[in-house]
């Protein structure tokens, strides 16, 4: 790879941080607990970016997993990390009553529309005026591709909104248990688990 | 892409099964990846993904396939 294509993974996808830790590690334990960590399982992560937590599913778990991203250059970094790639819209490529566990830390900063910048990077950050715009439209398709008892692990940050998060998932027929937190200086990260 | 990733593969448009065609396979990928043998395992390096039902073309390009719909699938981010 030369310096080229390496300024282009930096600046143009996101790389593993706090938040796609504490997904990474709420999410093999549970998968773990509830026995979704088998080599019958099929996992998918949403989002994947540098391809990091579905890595970390695939090395600490059985289950088959797959990843998803809208970003081009997401998708190529989190296939060279070996994970199997699709490049999606959310879930919309996928068939009903798939996936034992969908994971996604999405893009959750408010902001306000005169400051989207509009690059790669703003796709994976910003979440629109109340940090919320990709969250909600992944809470009203990420159901049609749950297998029956499949989950989702969802990374919310407070500056999203955890109480608005869990009552729209409660709107979409998901009720929801925080199974993870970390408090940091301008926020506090939580991972929720939905259950149908 | 594995060539069983068809099974849960969907036309994002309509949801109908989609058909691979023109495939060409990295013969050398199912070594060490996968301890599945014959065709599951079989690596997809190009090909088209079409749309049983309406017809849509997705391309897999370097392994990756491309299953956005026709409006989004520039490679520029807006």
């Amino acid at each position: 790879m030369d310096l080229r294509d390496q300024r282009g993974i930096e600046t143009e996808v996101y790389q593993p941080a706090e938040d796609s830790e504490l997904l990474a590690e709420a999410a093999c334990g549970y998968l773990d607990k509830h026995g979704r960590d088998g080599p019958e399982a099929t996992i998918l992560e949403v989002g994947t970016g540098s391809g990091y937590v579905a890595n970390r599913v695939a090395d600490e778990t059985a289950a088959r997993v797959i990843a998803s991203d809208l970003n081009p250059h997401a998708v190529r970094q989190a296939r060279t990390e070996g994970v199997e790639t699709v490049r999606a819209d959310l879930v919309s490529p996928f068939a009903d009553d798939t996936f034992d566990a969908v994971l996604f830390n999405p893009p959750y900063l408010p902001t306000e529309p005169e400051n989207e910048w509009d690059d790669w990077m703003e796709h994976a950050l910003s979440g629109g005026e109340d940090g919320r715009a990709v969250i909600d439209r992944f809470l009203a398709s990420v159901g049609r591709v749950l297998a029956p008892d499949g989950v989702v692990y969802l990374l919310v940050s407070s500056l999203t909104g955890v109480d608005e998060v869990v009552e729209r998932a409660g709107e979409e027929g998901f009720s929801a248990v925080a199974i993870a937190d970390e408090s940091f200086p301008f926020e506090t990260l939580t991972v929720l688990e939905l259950h149908c | 892409m594995k060539e069983s990733l068809l099974d849960i593969l969907r036309c994002p448009l309509d949801k109908h099964e989609l058909e691979l065609e023109d495939a060409t396979y990295d013969e050398s990928a199912d070594g060490d990846s996968d301890d599945s043998n014959g065709e599951d395992a079989a690596e997809v390096v190009d090909g088209t993904l079409v749309c049983a039902e309406c017809g849509e073309r997705y391309p897999v390009e370097d392994g990756i396939p491309n299953l956005l719909p026709p409006d989004m699938r520039e490679e520029s981010p807006a």
